[in-house]
């Protein structure tokens, strides 16, 4: 078999053994929120009563291990079962929700990789000169800031002063694609601002560190330009430190921007997931949780193969 | 008239603006003054002549609505959801603005004379959303399954009084087990929505006799209405034609919305914004003192606050006035130890006021002879809104008294499942009820199930059973003043604050109307105002 395809197998296989690990450990912490379901709905107007009833209805008397694989059976021939807190399809709520979270993510990505880039060659092209300066203190700028202080004041100059965008990015199917890309303006805005820093100075370290190399001079002494040495030699050896940082970035896009959904009103998985944890819905949260994991741990795994692909020494080993 | 001298007609109306200050104010933005007096004119004339009109979409914005939410009325417990049956669904009776009954589905309410017997006629020839007309047997079908004890209505606990029920003709009959001169008050509980069949076939079908029927249904995000034709009392209610509610949890979301325009209404102002969000054009902040409070509650049962002296210690010690001033920003009125205020029939005024006194809390305190080792006060942010700074601002005076208040911060996460009603000394809050029996019965009655400060007392519980039979308001009020009393004196409850309800409100919406039996006019302003523009 070839190296490659073994290596790529084997991250295959060990990213299904983390994913199995993350459903122990997040069935794990759901048991140990304080509290149950039954507790949660019926809220300040539980009675004893209405308690016993509601947990029996609710299936929660029986073992946690029972539960756990009931579930986990369940969620690999796709039946994500009802919420318990009411009643509906959850495969069809998380897929409406994710849908939302994935467009969200992918105009925002569209929007902050390619920029971060860009920008990182820029400042080293200019490196500490004023370009790069100022780039690095607005994009550092950008990032120190709380996310939702960066929303809010987005909202009060574009939204409420010029009036330009909508401060409410409630999404639905309804609507064209412009009234969508028009709703999610300024969050796209605020996640933008607040990724781009993180990929832009990976970006500028990775290819500045290249630069170093012996090679790099020899094309510097053959007279080449800098922005074609940047493009034809140094950043096709800086790609897997990037690709890397990218992709957390690209995570973060997908299962951190909770916070964001919150200040906009956007539904998307963030907002779901910890309204299903306040009401101690167990499935939801368990589906959200392993649909979160298997985000990260694929959008890594790419990362990974695309290190791999990208490396002559790891495509071609002794 | 451009948006700033709307918003200043506005103020002179509103009485916050002199006539003088307005023509200077006009005059500034390049308007004569006799232009300036007839757009005065004009506002006034308009705002008297106000006639409701229909069409148009109202958008609201909401707090209070989360992914988890149905539109079944057994469940609703808070705004959002709250919002959403009151647009498809209506009740037996309703409390009105003034505290009075104002009836819905029933025509007539009649009581024997030992009010032990209820006759509600129903009103004929209504149709519900589904076509069919609404009938005596499903107002029974309504109550039975609310009162099933397998139910998990927050209904459940005000139907358990019910001794029987039965439809006779177009009455609808309540046997009660006590007398209970209130019961109207009881069956204009939210949770009591007439549906078809009492919603035993699919609870959350959101069908229902009110104005509008559901059109888009995604809990925590937005839910969508459009006006029926065939609703039957469309000359007082559903005005525009339809209704969009969007769930805006977070309190800038929501004011930013209010502010670009892109909703009408608002609920839940937090108190430290309200007067900056006045001072902006195009809208208002609407503010009602309502039956809501805020409450520290201690276990009477538990050492020390079984000991009187040591609750009056913490009654004189903390500081009332301030706790308005600096928790709700004056939007709320002081407490006295007793969870009733003058936004309840039945009153007694001439209860005095207890007054922060550090000497009568140290003379207290010492009489107690409690050992010093520290009270121990749990608090969260969810609590009530400012309950961690509520907390710290009663432990600085209890420590000018030399009592050693120490408080706990818990997470929100689980304080109604772990703290509240379990820890002996916490923070809470309660949402007020439309009568002083019911509030009582909930919370104050030896056997209820939120009895929250262990305040078990015969006496007192026996006093509560003559004030429902009695029918006779003057020695009605006269039993609930005592009851007042005896709470404020010895009870477990120490209670700072009436909170206001404080909505926003776009100046596009006629009929706003406040209501203190709840929140945006007892959460009917979308149904029962209109959009001036329409």
């Amino acid at each position: 078999m070839h190296p490659i395809i073994k290596l790529i197998a084997q991250r295959l296989a060990l990213g299904l053994m983390l994913l199995f690990a993350a459903s122990i450990l997040i069935f794990g912490g759901t048991m140990m929120l304080p509290g149950d379901v039954a507790q949660q709905i019926l809220g300040q107007s539980a009675t004893p009563e209405s308690l016993a009833n509601l947990r029996a209805e609710l299936g929660l008397n029986d073992p946690p291990i029972t539960r756990y694989f009931n579930w986990l059976g369940g969620f690999l021939t796709g039946d994500l079962g009802t919420a318990l807190s009411n009643g509906r399809d959850i495969g069809e709520s998380v897929s409406f929700r994710l849908g939302n979270t994935l467009f969200l993510a992918f105009w925002a990505a569209a929007i902050s990789v390619p920029l971060a880039i860009f920008l990182g060659l820029l400042a080293v092209r200019y490196k500490d000169r004023w370009p790069d300066k100022l780039i690095s203190a607005v994009t550092l700028t950008t990032i120190s800031i709380p996310e939702f202080m960066i929303g809010y004041i987005l909202i009060y100059w574009i939204s409420i002063q010029l009036g330009w965008f909508s401060s409410v990015s409630i999404i639905y199917d309804t609507m064209t694609l412009g009234e969508k890309l028009n709703a999610i303006a300024i969050p796209v805005m605020v996640l933008t601002l607040v990724v781009l820093a993180h990929m832009m100075r990976m970006t500028r370290a990775a290819i500045l560190n290249v630069m170093q190399s012996a090679y790099i001079e020899t094309a510097e002494l053959k007279g080449m330009g800098m922005l074609k040495i940047i493009r034809k030699h140094a950043f096709p050896n800086a790609i897997a430190p990037i690709v890397n940082v990218v992709m957390l970035n690209l995570a973060y896009l997908v299962v951190g921007v909770v916070v964001i959904e919150v200040v906009f009103a956007y539904p998307g998985m963030g907002q779901y997931l910890v309204d299903h944890v306040s009401k101690r819905d167990v499935p939801v949260v368990q589906a959200c949780g392993l649909i979160f994991a298997a985000v990260y741990i694929g959008l890594n795994l790419v990362a990974d193969i695309v290190s791999i692909l990208a490396n002559p020494r790891l495509r071609h080993p002794k | 008239m451009n948006d700033q001298l709307k918003h200043l007609t506005g103020e002179v109306a509103k009485g916050k603006m002199t006539r003088r200050e307005f023509v200077g104010r006009a005059a500034a933005l390049g308007v004569t003054a006799a232009v300036a007096n007839s757009m005065l004119a004009e506002s006034a004339r308009a705002d008297a002549h106000a006639m409701p009109k229909r069409g148009g979409m109202m958008r609201i914005g909401s707090s209070g609505g989360e992914s988890t939410n149905t539109q079944d009325p057994a469940l609703v417990a808070s705004e959002a959801p709250l919002n959403n049956i009151r647009s498809w669904g209506e009740l037996l009776v309703e409390v009105d603005s003034e505290g009075l009954i104002e009836n819905r589905m029933a025509e007539s309410v009649e009581a024997s004379a030992d009010a032990k017997t209820w006759v509600f006629k129903i009103r004929k020839g209504i149709p519900f959303s589904n076509g069919k007309d609404m009938t005596p047997d499903d107002v029974l079908k309504t109550m039975q399954r609310h009162s099933n004890e397998e139910s998990q209505s927050g209904a459940l606990g005000i139907m358990k009084g019910i001794a029987d029920m039965k439809v006779d003709g177009d009455n609808f009959i309540v046997e009660l087990e006590t007398a209970n001169a209130d019961l109207p008050y009881l069956m204009a509980d939210y949770h009591l929505m007439i549906q078809p069949n009492g919603g035993m076939d699919d609870p959350a079908a959101a069908i229902g006799t009110g104005p509008y029927t559901l059109e888009i249904d995604e809990p925590g995000v937005r839910h969508a209405y459009k006006r029926r034709e065939d609703y039957w009392d469309a000359e007082n209610r559903g005005f525009a034609d339809e209704i969009e509610q969007l769930v805006l949890n977070d309190a800038t979301a929501r004011t930013a919305a209010l502010q670009s325009g892109q909703v009408h209404i608002i609920n839940r102002i937090d108190p430290k914004v309200a007067s900056l969000l006045d001072r902006a054009p195009g809208l208002r902040v609407e503010s009602v003192a309502g039956r809501g409070h805020y409450v520290f509650i201690a276990h009477v049962d538990t050492e020390p606050f079984s000991n009187n002296d040591v609750m009056l210690a913490l009654k004189y010690a903390i500081n009332r006035e301030e706790m308005v001033d600096k928790i709700l920003r004056g939007y709320g009125s002081v407490g006295n130890d007793f969870p009733i205020n003058a936004s309840y029939p039945l009153f007694d005024d001439s209860i005095p006021q207890r007054e922060h006194s550090i000497e009568k809390a140290r003379e207290h305190y010492e009489k107690s002879g409690h050992d010093g080792s520290p009270i121990i006060l749990r608090v969260a942010d969810g609590a009530f809104p400012g309950a961690v700074d509520a907390a710290a601002l009663f432990q600085e005076t209890a420590k000018a008294a030399g009592i050693p208040l120490e408080i706990k911060r818990e997470p929100n996460d689980g304080y109604w499942s772990e703290v509240w009603n379990v820890q002996p000394f916490c923070a809470s809050y309660w949402g007020g009820r439309p009568v002083q029996d019911q509030m009582y019965t909930t919370a104050y009655l030896s056997t209820a199930d939120w009895n929250d400060t262990r305040w078990k007392r015969p006496e007192f519980d026996k006093m509560l059973n003559a004030a429902k039979a009695e029918l006779d308001a003057v020695k009605r009020k006269e039993i609930y003043s005592q009851m007042g009393r005896m709470l404020r004196e010895e009870g477990g409850v120490i209670l700072p604050m009436f909170n206001d309800f404080v909505a926003g409100v776009s100046d596009d919406i006629g009929g706003w109307n406040n209501d203190p039996n709840g929140p945006v006019m007892n959460n009917m302003s979308h149904i029962k105002c209109w959009l001036k523009d329409a």
